[in-house]
């Protein structure tokens, strides 16, 4: 039944967006998830298992691509961690592949160094950071200079 | 810092939830005490309360806490208001009136920070009560002169958001001329963000956008022609500005090419650059930098092929993909491989992709990921033409050999596709098509069979060769029931062909075919019991051979009621009818009528209808023939006379089912992430999840997949007689990579042990990737048994520890026999096992629709037989077997009494053994 609903819903929209993110580490334990459709907890729990299962199955030989249901995943391992993003099967992957890795190199500057415990414990700036590079499902600033001037000014009013 | 110390999970998970609990309760007791609580600490146990949800834990409180928040004029407050809200969206109407009032004033605020924390909160939860309250709005904030650049950003793809939810609640006005302006902008943030809101505009409304086109062309090409430094921030790894690049190129996707040449001309020139700068040494060794400036260049060359009309750019594009072919790089392959893909479909450079056929089908044979693999297959599909057809299928078919599972079906169906569309000579589109048969049977469907009997009927010339070859195939020893599906049509329908040759006498034919005849399944004998009163007709002298078949006590009184009267009305036809009357009634089936080939729907169905259909229009042009395919249409154009299950002669219109289906999409098994980390051998897992319900299916039937990850599928296939059976397990490899120390192990319980005995030998321990082995297990039933004996598989794949638990569908009706008897026995029978200790009821709720003809194939799918006219009640269901074991046998009688309008049952069992009516009783309730 979920399936369907996602196929009706790709058909749907032509237009070509972010489904979701997500951060996991190899345990599987989700460290972000940053949905933008709507999912109620029982698709999202599952959804989360399914990525898990399919990324980490793979190695280094492996391309960072791999197909999912009706969309494509395009993930990158950084240490334990693995940053996913769901898009459409026609959607650039080497532009999300990249998106991923900025909003990474972003990430730890911000939080100098960053590590999976600064994941945890700062979810609600990590919130923040996503918003200010990816929103309603679109890559919104690109530039690290000016994400990282916008976190400071925030973080300056905390 | 709010979590200053405290840490996200206990030592274990009760130590956690006995945490939480706490932590709410104590939670709870702060939001309803007395005392109100200042702005910090709510905001301190809102943040808490999401902080625990994010753990994977219910909240179903706080919501108004939080909504509290939003009011506060401070950032950190508001922000933690505004998360929660994203995060834990609920649609009570009540508080959505108080979210959007606060969204509203914070958008009046004119403090950019506040109006960016309420466009995101819509941009996240996107409401269709959000749209109503902000899509006239929004529009305003993004055009309007004062707004800041960073807020003009989030306002541009917050009503990105809200269009796509609710297009008719976002009006168009001036403000859409001005958001095309918007591409001119200084900011490249807000480029970037007005390109994705434009591009999704224009997709919907061409016309209105329609000016965006030269503003989108003027901006890449100062984006491409300039030096790497020049755009500062916006220069990623040397490489300038790629996101927004790969935005307008998707911009431009929306349109044809300009019509304005001075537009046409520089947005060529952007695209040359590209594609020169790809040929240009590196400006860094880091993946990010070439990354990131192919990016671009995929994107660039999606535009080349969407515009298809400079003969130049494609050739290029082409050439450039060829060395990525050859790329170190997976991911650079792949890509290439996939674009490739539809630049093979171009008329201009269908030739150019053609020239990289060796490097494709080495692909093919080397890459390591199944995907890549995948991709080299569709491109080998893509550039087929009647030139390189041969070559091209004889290469996927030796692929199909070692192919992963999860793609089988679809290369037999595009070799299939491709065998039919360029045949030159049919005599080698029937060899394919056998030959898929005989490497594959599983994953051949049924419309790839029909049309091979489509073929050979609308094609004189190839009956011959087709009958020869069938009946040859037939000769192995163990043959797919596919190919006896195929070669009983063929024989019944041309057997005379080859019937001069004393090696293939009409007599020799029917032999042929009946030796396969009791391994098949229902549709198959179905079909076969068709042959032989063809072969009546097309050969009187095996006719009281023939005869003596259907007269069988095995055919005549079968329990499948379609075998049954096929029997009966067959052989009845065979006394009456005359000569004449049989030639007309069994005369050669009719040419079918020519139609979409079914399997190339088939294959549009799987791949979505885009792919594909582009493909075919533009190879229509270029192929001959393409020999535009019938469906089957028996039931039309069968010339047999006879009541119901004759309309269809031969069987192909009464959609048995599938047989031996392909394995179900990876996203069917519930048992994903079965112990992937558990490291300890010896231990065996837990049943793996969906086990259960898996062990169910197979009460009623011996063959199907019993269990499937992403890694291991394991299928099984079964057969019964009196206390015997055998079964063979098949375990498929998935993945690309070997499993060492493969060790599969039966189980069974002390209890179940003198009760049951299983004898098998070991298989190799190492299972290479993509193939397949075979156990099989020889059952003996000693004495009746309850429990199910248990298969645990452990095996090492990559780095990790693989250990898989399932139950082994071996259950006490497998030894059922069937028993036929007339209603005063049954019921003679069933008094006398009147015995309290004899009879075992269940009344339960159905829990699947109650359709009679389902019912009906599922007692006889348990074993027993199904006794019509016994019951008084028409609507009720009696069936009579016998359980054999080594020691005894019990006789067994079963009443299922369906109740529609409660819908409930009630099944009665009654044997001469408690303990087996009590298990058949709980085996058969939970099938309905």
């Amino acid at each position: 039944m979920r399936l369907k609903r996602l196929g009706e819903l790709c058909k749907r929209r032509e237009g070509l967006e972010i489904r979701f993110i997500l951060i996991q580490n190899r345990a599987g334990k989700t460290r972000l998830a940053k949905w933008y459709m709507q999912f109620d907890d029982d698709e999202k729990q599952k959804l989360i298992e399914e990525v898990h299962a399919v990324v980490t199955v793979r190695d280094a030989k492996h391309t960072n691509f791999v197909e999912f249901r009706n969309f494509k995943i395009i993930y990158r391992r950084y240490a334990g961690l693995y940053f996913c993003i769901c898009v459409d099967v026609n959607d650039n992957n080497l532009a999300y592949l990249e998106a991923i890795h900025n909003f990474v190199e972003v990430l730890n500057e911000y939080f100098h160094n960053v590590c999976e415990l600064d994941l945890v414990f700062n979810f609600y700036k990590v919130y923040t950071v996503v918003d200010e590079m990816f929103l309603a499902g679109e890559i919104r600033e690109t530039s690290q200079t000016k994400v990282l001037k916008q976190l400071l000014m925030l973080q300056s009013l905390e | 810092m709010i979590y200053h110390g405290k840490h996200p999970a206990g030592k274990s998970k009760e130590a956690e939830i006995k945490r939480i609990n706490k932590e709410l309760a104590n939670i709870r007791s702060k939001f309803k005490g007395d005392k109100a609580l200042d702005g910090y600490s709510k905001k301190k146990y809102v943040c808490k309360l999401l902080f625990i949800f994010l753990l994977g834990h219910d909240i179903d409180f706080g919501h108004m806490e939080a909504v509290n928040l939003l009011s506060s004029n401070r950032y950190t407050e508001k922000q933690i208001g505004y998360l929660f809200i994203s995060v834990l969206v609920n649609s009570n109407s009540e508080l959505i009136r108080l979210i959007n009032n606060a969204i509203k004033n914070d958008l009046a605020s004119r403090n950019p920070t506040f109006m960016g924390l309420a466009l995101h909160c819509i941009a996240s939860v996107g409401s269709r009560e959000m749209a109503e309250a902000f899509a006239g709005e929004i529009p305003k904030v993004l055009v309007a002169g004062d707004t800041m650049d960073s807020v003009k950003q989030s306002a541009a793809l917050c009503l990105l958001r809200l269009y796509r939810t609710s297009p008719d609640l976002v009006p168009m006005g001036d403000w859409t001329s001005r958001v095309v302006h918007l591409l001119n902008d200084q900011h490249l943030g807000v480029v970037t963000a007005a390109t994705s809101l434009i591009t999704t505009l224009a997709q919907k409304n061409p016309e209105e956008f329609k000016t965006s086109v030269s503003l989108a062309v003027s901006r890449l090409s100062r984006i491409v022609t300039s030096a790497s430094t020049d755009l500062q921030d916006y220069t990623y790894y040397f490489v300038p500005a790629p996101w927004l690049s790969v935005k307008l190129l998707r911009l431009l996707q929306c349109y044809p090419p300009p019509e304005d040449p001075a537009v046409r001309g520089r947005l060529t020139e952007c695209l040359e650059t590209i594609l020169n700068k790809a040929q240009e040494p590196p400006k860094s060794k880091k993946v990010q930098h070439s990354n990131a400036k192919n990016a671009v260049l995929f994107e660039a060359i999606s535009l080349i092929i969407h515009h298809d009309s400079e003969p130049n750019l494609l050739v290029r594009a082409c050439n450039q993909l060829g060395q990525f072919l050859q790329h170190r790089e997976t991911n650079l392959r792949y890509l290439a491989l996939e674009s490739m893909c539809t630049l093979a479909s171009s008329e201009f450079s269908h030739e150019a992709v053609k020239t990289h056929i060796e490097t494709v089908i080495n692909a093919l044979k080397t890459e390591r990921d199944v995907s890549v693999r995948q991709r080299a297959v569709d491109l080998l599909y893509a550039m087929c033409d009647r030139s390189n057809a041969p070559q091209i299928v004889a290469e996927m078919l030796s692929y199909l050999e070692t192919a992963d599972y999860s793609i089988r079906e679809e290369i037999v169906l595009k070799v299939a596709i491709l065998a039919e569309k360029y045949a030159v000579d049919y005599t080698w589109y029937v060899d394919t098509i056998l030959n898929l048969i005989r490497i594959a049977g599983d994953y051949v469907s049924e419309e790839v069979w029909y049309r091979v009997i489509q073929i050979v009927i609308n094609r004189d010339d190839v009956q011959g060769y087709a009958a020869k070859t069938v009946f040859e195939a037939l000769q192995a020893p163990a043959c797919h029931e596919n190919l006896v599906k195929v070669g009983g049509y063929i024989l019944g329908e041309f057997g005379n062909l080859i019937a001069g040759d004393p090696r293939s006498s009409p007599l020799i034919q029917f032999n042929l075919l009946h030796s396969k005849f009791h391994l098949c399944s229902v549709p198959t004998r179905a079909l076969l019991l068709s042959t032989y009163i063809k072969f009546v007709n097309l050969f009187p002298e095996v006719k009281p051979t023939i005869q003596d078949v259907l007269r069988s006590d095995s055919q005549l009184r079968n329990a499948d009621v379609e075998l049954q009267q096929r029997a009966v009305e067959y052989l009845r036809l065979s006394t009456v009818a005359s000569t004449d009357i049989l030639a007309t009634v069994l005369e050669e089936m009719p040419p079918f009528p020519e139609r979409e080939s079914s399997i190339l729907a088939k294959l549009k169905k799987k791949k979505g209808p885009s792919t594909v259909t582009d493909l075919e229009d533009t190879k229509r042009e270029r192929s001959v023939d393409v020999n535009g395919g019938p469906e089957p249409a028996p039931a039309s154009t069968s010339t047999m006379s006879t009541p119901s299950p004759s309309a269809d002669l031969l069987g192909l219109g009464a959609a048995p089912p599938a047989p031996a289906g392909p394995p179900p999409s990876s996203g069917g098994g519930g048992g994903l992430l079965v112990d992937v980390f558990s490291d300890s051998a010896s231990v065996v897992a837990p049943l793996a999840p969906g086990s259960e319900d898996n062990f169910a299916r197979f009460v009623c039937k011996n063959n199907g997949v019993l269990f499937e990850n992403q890694l291991l599928q394991i299928g099984l296939k079964s057969e019964f007689r009196q206390n015997l059976g055998r079964m063979f397990i098949f375990y498929g490899n998935k993945t690309s990579t070997q499993f060492l120390n493969f060790t599969p192990t039966l189980i069974c319980s002390d209890e179940l042990q003198p009760n049951l005995n299983l004898q098998t030998k070991p298989v190799d321990p190492t299972v290479e990737g993509g193939a397949q082995v075979q156990q099989v297990v020889n059952i003996e039933c000693v004495s009746d048994f309850t429990e199910a004996p248990v298969l645990n598989i452990q095996f090492r794949y990559g780095g990790t520890f693989q250990n898989v638990s399932v139950q082994l569908p071996i259950t006490l009706n497998k030894f059922f026999q069937p028993t036929e008897m007339a209603s005063q026995d049954f019921f003679q029978r069933w008094k006398q096992l009147s015995n309290p200790q004899q009879e075992v009821q269940n009344i339960f709720k159905a829990k699947h629709p109650m359709d009679t003809e389902v019912t009906k194939a599922k007692i006889i799918g348990f074993g027993s037989a199904l006794l019509e006219e016994v019951d008084p009640n028409p609507a009720n269901f009696v069936g009579a077997g016998i359980i054999h074991t080594k020691t005894t046998q019990i006789g067994c009688l079963l009443r299922l009494e369906p109740n529609l309008q409660a819908q409930m049952y009630r099944l009665t069992l009654r044997t001469s053994k408690e303990a087996v009516s009590q298990r058949l009783c709980e085996l058969l309730s939970a099938q309905f």
